[in-house]
């Protein structure tokens, strides 16, 4: 079973003329509950890559199958619902600034209303404690550090019982240490769980968690199998 | 699924995206509070120019509700009762050619300059004659024994709701029993009170008998009636009767009922007179600035989280969670303004009533108004608002 599947996945930026490729018939698998790093230089294409696996992008060439949906022609309606099953991780962790981080958390499990509220808030209170934050669960971002901050966006990201986390730089706004520290909990609480992970980074600080690392230059897979 | 848990699935999403712009509001109380005190504004200005329109309405048609009759005939080219033109009393013989009229009763109406017993300042005020035996005139306090003074002649009573300028005349009556005045040049003596006060087309009143009336306005005379009251036998039908005159009654003469004769009175002050469409406007204006307000709160607002919510698309909300996040703060705004902006009407209406001796009240059917006014305001600028959110792109957040 592969959670992210692509065939000769290119895509452009501008029209005509001024057309620029940044990838170029990308042929790409991620299995089921792998942990994967995705590195090369700024510009080389690979945060573009990331954002048509999470289907924040329309594919324009090639096929892109990701949880068994196919992104090739699929309309905003169905990139919804593939988001839905996706955990996001960003460079900047966009915690919501008026939420605390159990709110911030369950904001993950209210695209689903019908659970009810006490049970929400009690797998976000989990997912916290599970992170090493449970005693910050009534916290505003604000009063967090970038760390905890972090762990909050690794909570929410995970909550939802996601099939893919996607993340993007995460370590780029912590120290060396606490990134580390961060990833080495994301990968722990993926292998615990059995879920697959796909983070984009250049910070060869967190490569020892990874099953893999696939290597992108100028929008081609240069190396895949590396480990 | 259980058989709530479809109804539940339609009503919650709504809730819980209004929970979150009560968070997001709740978040930055200073800001809040400026957001609410622009809708307060915007509904005090709504309040005052509405309570202004239906003041001048209300006031407009006191006298005409007080009058006792079921038809009424008017000159064709009388355009307000405080501006009537005479027409010939001859069309009141003529419509008791109807059966169903029992009884016709002219009114005179006419501007009286009247002197102001303390400081002799000249005021103008509407004067009424009318056969004080009649029973025509209903107006709140004016008691048959009074009315029955006014045939002793240069007798009348006059309006103790009157503005203040026209002079204590209320206290000078107590004092004294009996207060003598001056109206168009004329000794009158004041014999009783009644209470209309001050409409927008005047300042004040007083009732005469008939030949009191024509010698106060010694240019008017017998042969003319202002208004023509008639009253039909018990049992008929008004309009039928109305129908009947106007093909009886040459041209020159209107028949109204009594509801027309309001209606009429109505729409000279909603569309002849400007003052209808002055406050009618203030309320659209109102309405406007309100909407401009709210705009620029909620598109601020969008503005400022706009890296939020193309967090909470990436997450896989749907754009639709987000028009009801938008609207739930307007309608949160809405509401939040709305009491305020009610209580402080409420003072300033107290105030104004006692500045313009015009009551401004405060009844339900303005509250619900002036409520259901102030959501659509904060409904359209929140469907303005949210094309901003398109500028939410979740690619963009990597």
């Amino acid at each position: 079973m592969r959670a992210v599947e692509t065939r000769g996945l290119a895509h452009r930026f501008g029209d005509g003329e001024a057309a620029r490729t940044v990838l170029h018939g990308l042929d790409l698998a991620v299995d089921a509950g792998e942990v994967v790093l995705l590195t090369g230089p700024s510009g080389s294409g690979k945060t573009t890559l990331l954002t048509l696996i999470g289907g924040l992008r329309a594919v324009q060439e090639g096929s892109c199958r990701v949880l068994g949906t196919e992104l090739a022609g699929a309309d905003e309606a169905r990139r919804v619902a593939l988001r839905r099953r996706i955990g996001f991780i960003f460079q900047h962790h966009n915690l919501l600034g008026f939420l605390t981080a159990e709110q911030n958390v369950a904001m993950a499990l209210e695209i689903t209303p019908v659970m009810p509220e006490p049970e929400r808030l009690a797998r976000a209170r989990a997912m916290l404690a599970a992170v090493g934050i449970g005693e910050k669960a009534g916290a505003y971002p604000a009063t967090l550090s970038g760390g905890q901050r972090q762990r909050v966006a690794i909570a929410r990201a995970l909550v939802h019982a996601p099939g893919l986390i996607l993340a993007d730089e995460p370590t780029a706004a912590l120290d060396g240490r606490t990134g580390h520290e961060t990833m080495t909990l994301l990968q722990r609480l993926a292998k615990e769980q059995g879920r697959t992970v796909f983070i984009v980074t250049h910070d060869p600080r967190i490569h020892d968690i990874a099953d893999r690392i696939v290597a992108m230059e100028d929008g081609r897979i240069i190396d895949g199998t590396r480990a | 699924m259980s058989g709530a848990a479809p109804r539940a699935a339609a009503i919650l999403p709504a809730l819980l995206a209004a929970r979150l712009a009560w968070r997001q509001l709740r978040h930055e109380p200073a800001r809040l509070a400026a957001a609410v005190s622009g809708v307060v504004f915007a509904c005090l200005l709504i309040f005052m120019q509405l309570g202004f329109l239906t003041a001048l309405f209300d006031s407009a048609v006191t006298v005409q509700a007080a009058l006792n009759a079921d038809l009424f005939l008017l000159n064709r080219t009388t355009e307000a009762l405080w501006r009537s033109a005479p027409f010939p009393r001859a069309r009141l013989a003529q419509a008791l050619a109807l059966p169903e009229v029992e009884r016709v009763i002219p009114l005179h109406v006419g501007n009286a300059v009247w002197r102001n017993p303390i400081d002799g300042q000249k005021r103008t005020l509407l004067l009424f004659g009318v056969d004080p035996s009649a029973g025509l005139l209903g107006f709140p306090g004016l008691a048959a024994a009074e009315m029955a003074e006014l045939a002793r002649g240069d007798v009348i009573l006059f309006d103790e709701r009157a503005k203040p300028q026209f002079g204590p005349v209320p206290a000078l009556l107590a004092e004294r029993g009996a207060v003598a005045a001056e109206l168009g040049d004329r000794r009158v003596e004041v014999a009783g009170l009644f209470a209309l006060g001050p409409t927008f087309g005047t300042e004040g009143h007083a009732v005469a008998s008939e030949p009191t009336f024509w010698r106060i306005l010694p240019n008017r005379g017998p042969g003319q009636v202002d208004v023509g009251a008639i009253r039909l036998r018990p049992g008929a039908d008004a309009e039928a009767a109305a129908r009947a005159l106007r093909a009886l009654l040459p041209a020159d003469v209107m028949v109204l009922t009594k509801a027309g004769l309001i209606a009429f009175e109505k729409d000279y002050w909603a569309n002849t007179a400007p003052i209808g469409f002055v406050f009618g406007l203030g309320v659209a204006i109102g309405m406007l600035v309100g909407c401009v307000i709210v705009y620029q709160i909620l598109f601020s607002d969008i503005a400022r989280h706009i890296g939020e919510y193309a967090t909470l698309k990436a997450m896989g909300y749907a754009n639709g969670y987000l028009v009801r996040v938008v609207m739930g703060e307007a309608l949160i705004l809405a509401v939040l303004g709305y009491i305020p902006g009610w209580l402080l009407g409420l003072g300033l209406y107290r105030v104004a009533s006692a500045r313009i001796f015009i009551p401004l009240t405060m009844d339900l059917d303005k509250s619900v108004l002036v409520f259901a006014l102030i959501f659509v305001m904060c409904v359209v600028s929140g469907l303005v608002a949210i094309r901003k959110l398109r500028d939410a792109d979740p690619a963009d957040m990597f």
